[in-house]
């Protein structure tokens, strides 16, 4: 009856979002009374999910590329080994493409975008985000097994002690269907989907030739790049980096928004990220209704003093 | 080939959202309907496939007959012919089990669906299928060649993308990518005029049962005004993200 939990890793090390679900499992499995088996792949140390409340740690060894097929159907077979009622995924690129197969397999009514705990359990009652970030959703799901994929960093980390214990497990590897010719991947910068801190930019910045300082302010947060549309159509970022309704979806801690105006279909894509600062010379321009903090300024004299300001706090702090 | 074209009816982005009887209904007074934008890449990629290798394209929608206008607008854009499954969208698992039905009736090869829709942003439906009907599935879909039941398809992944090679049949969920927003095809004069005369068959659903039922919306609560800052000051907006939001 445990509460099963999909947790992510790369490199044998757990992602953050890992320990964000874990949280979550052990929220619903203390409300049932149940415990919490993390389903995971590779992982050479399980013990930190302990930390997050989980009980037991199901370490499958696979030598493939990531395969949708393959993960929901290991998944599948785990939460019938510990007979789950309940199984939880992130909302990782990853997860969302395994978890419509994973719901199949479980005969599982699925609710994807989970922003909180189960407001109820019987019915068993999510909430969760529609309308791009525009309104919530309660949504009752009333299939025996109920599989939610948490929105990322929505529920955020909950420590608990615990132990974790690790067990090999190996369950039938179902053959691949697709096979994985290349993959193009910068692997020396934070990617949008897992930077805590996103500093994104947009056509008041002139021209390509003025990334530079964006840049710079992203290094020294620690944080990923993004820019608006017409920039990525400009040609002046690459399209991994454009962000909005079509383009990538942001859910950063905090979001800095440069020289964008703040239109409806780039909010559309950023709404979920928990905090946001806008540097703009029109106080005039959308995003400052959408923004928790604004400069109203121009970015070539605001965003050179922010480095220099942000260099001293973090010398002073370190 | 024959190409299924999944068609979800959303609001347009721009719509304002509100909601009706005690919150439980979306309010579609005003609203502007649309083709969802991951389909309508999707559709486009779909033609590309109809005028250079002559394949079939039908689209469909799981819905009621106010869905209508945005198939016909589909068939304006090219499609050959559109069905509609007569019955309320619930959840994914129920869309996705009627649209299965369809699927193996008509013996499509490719089904091309959304990443996501914009309404619920489920990105439920297409794995769905793809689970159902026991196929091949590729998503986060950038691009798509097929050469006899060979495909190369390009799917974006965290930080980058990824090429892999598959077989039909195969469900996608699209995206931009497929084509570019410079090739999306605004209906001309005689597109429009054609597509009154394309079959558009309403088929009787299989009445599965949802696994989901919503069952209430809410607003976010209205966010605060914006904290400004001079930005001669911009300490200040150090101390505001590391005291008071905390996130430096
Ligand atoms: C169907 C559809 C989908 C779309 N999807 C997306 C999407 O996914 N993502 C997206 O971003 N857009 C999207 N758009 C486009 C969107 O509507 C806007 O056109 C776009 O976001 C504007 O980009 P921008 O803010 O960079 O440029 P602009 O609107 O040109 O704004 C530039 C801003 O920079 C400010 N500025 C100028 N000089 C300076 C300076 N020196 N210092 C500081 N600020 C300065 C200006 O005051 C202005 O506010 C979509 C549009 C449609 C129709
Ligand atoms: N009612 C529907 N009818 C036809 N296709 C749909 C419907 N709902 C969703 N889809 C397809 O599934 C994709 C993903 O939708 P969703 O799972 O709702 O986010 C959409 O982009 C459509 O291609």
């Amino acid at each position: 009856m445990s509460v099963l939990v999909y947790t992510e890793s790369e490199q044998g090390k757990f992602k953050k979002v890992a320990l964000e679900v874990a949280s979550y499992a052990k929220t619903v499995a203390d409300t049932l009374g149940t415990t919490v088996t993390a389903v995971t792949f590779n992982v050479d140390d399980a013990s930190s999910l302990g930390n997050y409340g989980v009980d037991r740690v199901l370490n499958v060894a696979y030598d493939g590329n990531f395969d949708a097929k393959v993960y929901a159907n290991v998944i599948s077979q785990a939460a019938a080994k510990e007979n789950s009622k309940v199984v939880i995924v992130s909302s990782s690129a990853d997860s969302k493409y395994l978890a419509p197969l994973l719901a199949v397999e479980l005969k599982a009514g699925y609710a994807s975008n989970v922003v909180e705990a189960p407001l109820n359990i019987s019915p068993f009652t999510v909430k969760r985000t529609a309308f791009t970030n525009k309104a919530f959703n309660l949504t009752e799901i009333n299939s025996d097994v109920k599989l939610i994929g948490v929105s990322k960093n929505a529920f955020g980390l909950v420590e608990s002690s615990g132990n974790a214990t690790k067990e090999d497990f190996s369950p039938n590897l179902a053959s691949s269907d697709i096979t994985v010719q290349s993959v193009d991947k910068a692997t020396d910068k934070v990617t949008i989907a897992d930077a805590e801190i996103v500093v994104s930019a947009g056509r008041g910045l002139k021209g390509p030739e003025n990334w530079g300082m964006i840049e710079e302010l992203a290094e020294v947060l620690g944080a990923a790049t993004a820019c608006s549309k017409p920039v990525s159509d400009l040609g002046w970022r690459p399209h991994s980096e454009h962000v909005g309704q079509t383009g990538k979806p942001v859910a950063s801690n905090l979001y800095i928004a440069i020289g964008i105006s703040g239109a409806i279909q780039h909010l559309a894509g950023i709404n979920a990220s928990k905090v946001k600062v806008v540097i703009n010379t029109d106080a005039e321009a959308p995003f400052f209704k959408a923004a928790d903090y604004g400069v109203v300024g121009d970015a070539f004299e605001v965003v050179p003093q922010l480095i220099q300001k942000l260099k001293d706090f973090k010398a002073q702090n370190a | 080939m024959k190409i299924l074209v999944c068609i979800s009816h959303v609001p347009d982005t721009t719509s304002k959202i509100n909601f009706a009887d005690g919150n439980t209904k979306f309010d579609t007074n005003g609203v502007q309907f649309v083709i969802n934008p991951n389909d309508e890449f999707g559709l486009t990629r779909a033609m590309w496939f109809k005028e250079k290798q002559g394949a079939s394209v039908d689209v469909v929608n799981v819905g009621g007959a106010e869905t209508e206008p945005t198939l016909r607008k589909a068939l304006a854009i090219g499609a050959d012919s559109a069905i509609r499954v007569n019955t309320e969208a619930k959840d994914g698992s129920q869309v996705a089990a009627e649209l299965a039905k369809v699927v193996q009736d008509g013996g499509y090869d490719l089904i091309i669906a959304g990443r996501e829709s914009i309404d619920y942003n489920g990105g439920m439906v297409p794995g769905m299928v793809a689970g159902i009907i026991n196929s091949n599935f590729v998503n986060n879909c950038i691009g798509l060649e097929v050469d006899g039941t060979n495909v190369t398809a390009i799917r974006e992944i965290d930080g980058g993308k990824e090429t892999v090679t598959t077989t039909l049949p195969l469900v996608i969920g699209g995206q931009k990518g497929l084509v570019e927003e410079s090739d999306l095809r605004i209906p001309n004069m005689r597109g429009i005029m054609m597509a009154r005369k394309k079959p558009l068959n309403v088929v009787e659903s299989t009445n599965v049962e949802a696994e989901a039922t919503s069952v209430s919306f809410e607003k976010p609560d209205p966010k605060g005004a914006v904290t400004l800052v001079d930005p001669d000051n911009l300490d200040e907006l150090i101390n505001l993200l590391h005291n008071e939001a905390k996130v430096i």
